[in-house]
């Protein structure tokens, strides 16, 4: 074969015969039993940009990112790669092609070193063949000082926090030279300077040529940093665009497919009484000196940055982690609360931060997620369970919540994230509460079923319910609260009313 | 068509879903197919029927049927997605309790001289609470210091067998009351079993106790901040499992008219293999009782087959490890598959 000296000196992807896309996917179907989650779907993905995937929770993306990260195999259609078809059978292929994942559920060993996880498999190795640590030390301190990470490398990783290893994953799919990186809603755990720190990682990323494949439901996010957008919907590919073409309301009408009038809809409600009271309640070494009133038929909103106590507030006041000083009043009464169970016996109700931590029972039915909160002081008899009235409840509860499943005895991890988030409202609603905390009630959920859940809100505030919620979302918080408390590093930093508010105090307050 | 007419002619959506098949069904034709083999094997080897012969279909239940028991209790603390590797042991403590307190009094070494030719119910009763304690210290174990069942339930089978010795210094207790000794009679083994089994099938499905152990073994988190107590809910669930194998210590006295301190030996793991075989999934939050009642069965086939053509001990061992281990795979493409799903 003869190489001329120039064809020798230009590597192959930005030759003059290089495709103009790095990566293609081309009519690829996808079956599941019973469902179609990709159908004919192509995709070009440009070498130096940031595509964003934007869709609904079901519309497709991740069983995308599956398939490209050769995690799940086609049933149809195929893959290109610098314009080579490409077969990718499993995930070890995709890195070999140089296509890297970095998971949404995150895939790290919290025993082992940072350093370990990161060459996992491509250890160095010294002349007696065992594993090199000085060499290892070395090529991660190279990395993060390149990435501009500032970790030990010799930590283990399960000491790390969130955005930490969040950031180790992202090194490591780095260390692997892909020319494609697949980020699964890389910031849904990250503070804002975090978030920044990700984007300038993604920005040196794209300068070098990489392509970055971002699925995201953070309007913001999508704006700041992609350079295409493509929408999906219902297994389909509906457009790819230019984020220069786009705008917000265009995106959101895409992905649903319908006109949204209204995302965050607080209605009038009727302030009564104090319900809650909370006075000094102190967590130590957590968070200190928090008080509020909660009435009824009021939405009070809590606002900080991660870490700065909102959901231990929450969990103390629920009695998940009891508050170490402090009084609760429930319509002035003082009330001793040390676990979910005398919470619940006082009428609260916590709808929790994590889904899939304290939330679902994934491996049961629709109807035994939704039951279970309300048995521990009704609808049982002598022990036995009043099943056919309470299949009634759940029924209608199924409905007035407009939950998408075929019926209550499916299998609650069939169901998309804004469903099981419905299910579980309707599990704290079926014990009739008083007070109703919601954390990150619309986290990772897609935007037509966050409308719902926030009419759902606003509707029980306007029957008389006291509700907290908390919430990562600005416009989220200004749009449905009375009231905004905004925390910071475990402290109060202020309390603001629905007037007064606005994105800039709010964001002052809870940057201390 | 999916939706179907009622007879007002309006159309109703379907509410319930579609008819599945059971899990069991599938180790039902497991059990089918086993027992099908002996009665070919029979007739081949030995000429006569496997099948054909119903005292020894009795037999086939009333040799598992103390096992049957202990797995009825293993089940349970399972689907919690804890274990208890103490059910042999702890029948082996409530054999000799029981039996010590059903002596007669013209036997001139019993245990307590005094305590002779008590009613049956004092020996009953005393075996069955024995065992129970041990659950309830291995539930307590659990949920109080947080150390894995698997320890915890190790340690009271170590436990419980060296009380099991120790309280009679190894000496076998003979000479049992005749209305002691009815008990473990003629088929009631089985009997008590089957209406042990139905109590526990129906306190799954349709109790407050049931729900809340599914809850447990599914998510644990998650079933405490929905309120569950989670610590008092596993010392009820495995004080059951111990008062079971309380029973079946009572039983098994009983029946051979003895107490003795190797009672029971390795029925922990025939009760796990019985309770995995029916398709209780060791992740917990998933099984049945009806599972549990066909993998008992399906272990007494097994035992009764080899003996009736004429298979090697040994290799009666073997061929069961290798069912236990292809009912366990069987169990993870179950969940692989529906994961997918």
């Amino acid at each position: 074969m003869a190489v001329t000296a120039l064809g020798m000196m230009t590597p192959p992807s930005v030759s003059t015969h290089a495709p103009p896309y790095l990566l293609e996917v081309d009519s690829v179907r996808k079956e599941f039993p019973g469902v179609v989650a990709l159908d004919s779907v192509c995709l070009r993905i440009r070498p130096g940009t940031v595509h964003a995937l934007m869709g609904e929770n079901g519309a497709g993306k991740s069983t995308l990112m599956k398939i490209i990260a050769g995690i799940y195999t086609p049933d149809q259609g195929m893959i290109r790669l610098r314009g080579e078809p490409c077969r990718l059978t499993s995930p070890l292929d995709a890195l070999e092609a140089g296509i890297a994942m970095i998971h949404q559920e995150l895939n790290l060993m919290s025993f082992m070193t940072i350093a370990e996880n990161i060459w996992i498999r491509r250890e160095p190795l010294n002349r007696f063949g065992l594993v090199d640590h000085a060499e290892l030390r070395r090529r991660t301190r190279d990395l993060f000082r390149r990435l501009k990470i500032d970790l030990d490398p010799d930590q283990a990783v399960g000491e790390l926090t969130v955005a930490g290893r969040q950031m180790v994953e992202i090194a490591k799919a780095v260390s692997y030279d892909s020319d494609v990186l697949i980020m699964d809603e890389p910031t849904s755990a990250l503070t804002d300077r975090e978030v920044a720190h990700l984007f300038a990682i993604v920005e040196d990323l794209r300068s070098r040529g990489k392509a970055i494949i971002y699925i995201t439901h953070k309007m913001n996010e999508v704006f700041e940093i992609a350079d295409d957008i493509s929408i999906f919907r219902d297994g389909r590919h509906i457009l790819t665009d230019a984020a220069s073409n786009l705008t917000r309301d265009k995106l959101i009408n895409l992905m649903v497919g319908r006109e949204i009038t209204q995302m965050f809809p607080k209605g009038e409600s009727k302030i009564g009484e104090v319900v809650l009271s909370v006075e000094n309640l102190a967590l130590e070494g957590v968070f200190s000196n928090v008080s509020f009133e909660l009435r009824a038929g009021e939405i009070l909103g809590i606002a900080g940055l991660v870490g700065s106590g909102r959901t231990n507030v929450a969990e103390a006041i629920f009695g998940m982690t009891p508050a170490t000083a402090g009084t609760i009043r429930i319509d002035g009464k003082p009330v001793r609360v040390d676990s979910p169970k005398t919470a619940m016996a006082h009428k609260l109700a916590l709808l929790t931060e994590d889904r899939k931590e304290t939330g679902l029972f994934l491996m049961l039915s629709v109807l035994e997620n939704m039951e279970l909160a309300a048995l521990t002081d009704r609808y049982v008899q002598g022990g036995f369970v009043a099943q056919s009235e309470l299949n009634g409840i759940c029924a209608t509860m199924k409905n007035t919540l407009r939950v998408k499943t075929p019926h209550l005895q499916e299998c609650i991890e069939n169901l998309s994230g804004g469903n099981q988030q419905k299910v579980l409202i309707a599990r704290w609603l079926m014990t009739q509460p008083r007070v109703l905390i919601l954390d990150e009630p619309t986290r990772g959920i897609d935007v037509g079923a966050k409308a719902e859940i926030h009419r759902l809100i606003s509707d029980l505030a306007a029957q008389g319910m006291a509700i907290i919620m908390i919430s990562s979302e600005l416009p989220e918080i200004l749009g449905m609260s009375d009231r905004v408390m905004v925390m910071h590093e475990g402290r109060v930093t202020g309390t603001v009313d629905r007037a007064d508010a606005d994105q800039v105090t709010i964001m002052r307050l809870a940057s201390g | 068509m999916n939706a179907s007419v009622n007879s007002g002619g309006v159309v109703e959506t379907p509410a319930r879903r579609p008819f599945k098949m059971p899990v069991e069904a599938g180790i039902f034709l497991v059990l089918v197919a086993i027992a099908l083999a002996f009665e070919a094997l029979g007739w081949m080897v030995r000429g006569e029927s496997f099948l054909g012969n119903s005292q020894r279909l009795v037999i086939i239940v009333l040799q598992v049927s103390i096992i049957g028991l202990l797995a009825i209790g293993v089940t349970q603390v399972i689907i919690t997605s804890g274990v208890d590797l103490s059910s042999g042991s702890v029948l082996a403590l409530s054999a000799m309790v029981a039996a010590s307190l059903a002596q007669t009094s013209d036997n001139a070494r019993a245990v307590f001289p005094m305590l002779t030719d008590l009613p049956a119910v004092v020996p009953v009763i005393a075996g069955v609470l024995v065992g129970a304690l041990a659950g309830v210290v291995n539930g307590g174990l659990v949920a109080v210091t947080g150390i894995p069942p698997f320890i915890a339930t190790l340690g009271m089978m170590v436990t419980a067998r060296g009380l099991a010795r120790y309280y009679t210094h190894g000496q076998p207790i003979s000479r049992l009351s005749e209305d002691f000794t009815w008990i473990g009679a003629g088929a009631t083994p089985v009997i008590v079993f089957l209406v042990t089994a139905l109590i526990f099938h129906v306190a799954l499905r349709y109790t407050r106790y049931g729900k809340f152990t599914y809850a447990i073994g599914a998510n644990a988190q998650a079933a405490r901040v929905s309120g569950i107590n989670i610590g008092r809910h596993l010392i009820v669930v495995y004080g059951i499992a111990g008062l079971l194998a309380g029973l079946g210590g009572v039983m098994t006295a009983a029946r051979s008219a003895t107490g003795q301190a190797g009672m029971g030996m390795g029925y922990e793991l025939d009760a796990i293999a019985a309770v995995v075989i029916g398709g209780t999934s060791l992740t917990g939050g998933v099984g049945r009782i009806t599972g549990t009642v066909i993998g008992t069965v399906i272990l007494g086939v097994m035992t009764s087959g080899f003996t009736f053509v004429g298979i090697d001990a040994y290799v009666q061992d073997i061929v069961k490890g290798l069912i236990i281990v292809a009912a366990v795979t069987a169990d993870q493409y179950r969940m692989r598959r529906r994961k997918k799903a």
